[in-house]
């Protein structure tokens, strides 16, 4: 009988060991399970990403609808281009959306907010963002003030 | 001068022997799989080890976390971004006091009472005995304490940072009244899976299985007196400690520096 | 040659120290087959050390210790445990291991070495327990039982695996008189019951005389006397009688080593007189 006792209770303990992994995968990393599943693909080139990062959001109207999946250089058109995973079940972005660089707060981080627009058809997946509007890059900004460019 | 060299000499030599000593122990108890005879031993000892520290690691837990909140809140508050609380929590958590403070308490509440238990069963003759019935004590006796230690400090050192961030969630949302959803979003935007938790589970898989080989090996290394047996005891939460510090800082450097 | 086979151990020339201590110099011992060898000496002598050479847990530095033919100095790890498995020792402390009931204390070699199904360690376990008296007291914890009842315990778990030797170590000591007189009678009885080859170490010099078929008395690291009882009491050296009749004087001497007594107390005077007369 002591003997069973210790055993539940080391599989208990096994059991929160386990149960501890995934609430620090699911909760604290926010890792999702499935991410493949539920997300289509969108692209959109940027002149300037400056400071977005791989797994960064992707928003609309402040809510997340999906992440950075992979950025890289165009040769031909020499301009960033960014992937994202989109969830599937936001399937009404029009054509005419607009993808910009945004950035949270004045030195926070660097996320793709999307401004929906009117155009009846929506994106497919694969598709690119027709227009596009890079990162606010307050060096430069700050640069053109002071030769007064501005 | 000649002597002092001497001296230092004869040190260093012992210490490298008993290096190779621990070396050629936990490869010979390592070797031989003892199957699956040994499976109600290994069950007993993560009982012991695992099951029996869980108290220390909670309430240690909860209290680091909570600590973290209140001061991460007073420190971020003055650059407003107390929403942050969460990310630095976890972070902090997960990274290094998770793993670190686990190991230490590890060392102290686990890995003194093994050297204990094994040096007094080598007073008592205990081992001696075992050897005597051609019962190999490194495979009946240390190689199940080895492995429970082993799998304890990684399920124990995630419990404590699950514990911790809740503790801190505790202090941060429910206290200060920071906004439990920027709380969660900060820190899941923050900590990444792969980079930051699982990090931190090599770094107490390490850390276990350099603290369970120090106790186990100070106690069947032990001069078995009393004073023998105590000064072994306070040898292994020396060298653990020491060990677990120094480890982190190459580990950290290894998992987190960019060079 | 037919000498050799008689003999379950034989020690030839063998020699063993321990620091700048020599133990063994150069003694050859002998202990026949099925017989109650007894090896005595006073305190000190390197008794424990010898049964533990015999067990191969110690090495000697020369020589060769033959245990049933093999030689242990030369097995390697795993004959030697194979080896370990037919020789059984009793320590003085019993060595009990102090989690595990008497039971599952007489049980655990049965439960290593071998297959057996349940039903089957359990008999051959009550009836070792019988054998040492202790069938009633199964289910103590080592930590409640007498020192003279741990000590049984010890030798029912190692006789558990019917071993072909088993081996003494100070059997006798810190004993009641009760219950040295049941060990006396216990490993007499198990010697012929279960034709073993016994070793028995002690400075019990009663006890030991009472069982004994050969004894075999060491003393700074030789072997002063090997033979029968009989033998020795009559044909032993001055030292051997001394040892043999418990005098207090003798060629071992009563005192430590000193210089002239008168001398020493003058000179405490003088050491008195002078140190007095300075200040």
């Amino acid at each position: 009988m002591r003997l069973r006792t210790m055993e539940i209770s080391v599989g208990l303990f096994i059991m929160a060991g386990i149960a501890a992994l995934f609430l620090l995968a699911l909760e604290v990393s926010g890792l999702s399970l499935r991410p493949t599943e539920k997300t289509y693909k969108l692209y959109a080139e940027f002149n300037d990403v400056g400071g977005l990062r791989v797994r960064g959001k992707v928003s609309l109207a402040g809510v997340t609808i999906g992440r950075v999946s992979n950025i890289y250089l165009d040769g031909r058109s020499i301009k960033a281009v960014v992937e994202m995973d989109i969830d599937a079940n936001v399937d009404y972005l029009s054509k005419d959306s607009i993808a910009v660089v945004s950035t949270a707060g004045l030195l926070g981080e660097k996320y793709i907010n999307v401004s929906i627009g009117g155009d009846e058809d929506a994106l497919e997946p694969g598709d690119f963002f027709d227009s596009t509007q890079s990162a606010l890059n307050l060096e430069k900004l700050i640069s053109d003030f002071a030769t007064s460019k501005l | 001068m000649l002597d002092f060299l001497q001296r230092t000499g004869k040190k260093g030599l012992l210490s490298v022997a008993s290096l190779g000593r621990a070396g050629l122990f936990l490869v010979r108890s390592l070797t031989g799989v003892p199957g699956w005879k040994g499976v109600p031993l290994f069950i007993k000892q993560l009982h012991s080890i695992g099951v029996l520290s869980l108290v220390i690691i909670i309430v240690s837990g909860l209290f680091i976390g909570m600590v973290l909140g209140l001061q991460g809140y007073n420190i971020l508050v003055d650059y407003g971004s107390e929403q942050a609380i969460g990310q630095m929590i976890a972070l902090t958590l997960v990274r290094e006091l998770g793993p670190v403070v686990t190991a230490l308490l590890f060392a102290g509440r686990a890995g003194s009472a093994l050297t204990a238990e094994i040096g007094l069963m080598k007073a008592t003759e205990q081992l001696s005995s075992l050897e005597m019935m051609g019962v190999d004590p490194l495979k009946q006796i240390v190689a199940p304490r080895l492995a429970a230690g082993f799998v304890a400090m990684p399920l124990l050192a995630m419990i404590f940072s699950v514990v911790g961030v809740w503790g801190g969630m505790m202090v941060g949302v429910d206290w200060l009244g920071v906004y439990e959803g920027s709380f969660w979003g900060n820190m899941q935007s923050a900590v990444d899976f792969q980079e930051d938790v699982l990090n931190g589970v090599v770094k107490s898989v390490v850390f276990g299985v350099v603290c369970t080989w120090i106790a186990v090996f100070q106690g069947y290394d032990s001069v078995p007196t009393s004073e023998g047996i105590s000064a072994a005891t306070t040898k292994t939460v020396v060298y653990s400690s020491l060990a677990v510090l120094g480890l982190d800082f190459i580990l950290t450097a290894v998992m987190f520096g960019d060079f | 040659m037919n000498q050799a086979s008689d003999n379950y151990v034989e020690i030839r020339g063998m020699s063993f120290s321990r620091g700048d201590r020599l133990i063994f110099d150069n003694v050859d011992i002998d202990v026949p087959k099925g017989k109650i060898t007894t090896i005595m000496g006073p305190s000190g002598t390197g008794k424990t050390t010898l049964l533990k050479l015999i067990g191969g847990q110690l090495r000697p530095e020369q020589g060769r210790i033959k245990v049933n033919g093999q030689e242990v100095t030369r097995l390697k790890r795993k004959e030697l445990y194979l080896l370990r498995e037919r020789m059984g020792m009793l320590f003085q402390s019993g060595a009990l291991f102090s989690d595990l009931t008497v039971f599952e204390n007489v049980a655990f070699p049965l439960r290593v070495h071998t297959q057996l199904p349940e039903e089957m360690i359990r008999d051959l376990v009550l009836m070792k327990l019988q054998a040492v008296g202790l069938r009633g007291a199964r289910d103590l914890m080592p930590s409640e039982l007498s020192g003279g009842m741990a000590r049984r315990a010890a030798l029912a778990r190692t006789i558990a695996l019917d071993p072909e030797m088993v081996m003494y170590d100070e059997p006798f000591t810190g004993q009641d008189p009760i219950a040295m007189g049941v060990i006396v009678q216990l490993i007499r009885l198990l010697n012929d019951a279960l034709g073993l080859t016994s070793i028995v170490v002690s400075h019990d010099i009663q006890e030991s005389l009472s069982i004994t078929d050969h004894l075999c008395i060491i003393a700074d690291g030789k072997v002063m006397g090997q033979g029968t009882p009989e033998q020795l009491k009559q044909e032993g050296s001055a030292f051997v009688k001394q040892f043999l009749n418990g005098l207090p004087d003798g060629p071992v001497p009563f005192h430590y080593p000193a210089r002239d007594y008168g001398a020493d107390l003058l000179q405490g005077d003088q050491d008195a007189g002078f140190s007095a007369a300075n200040r």
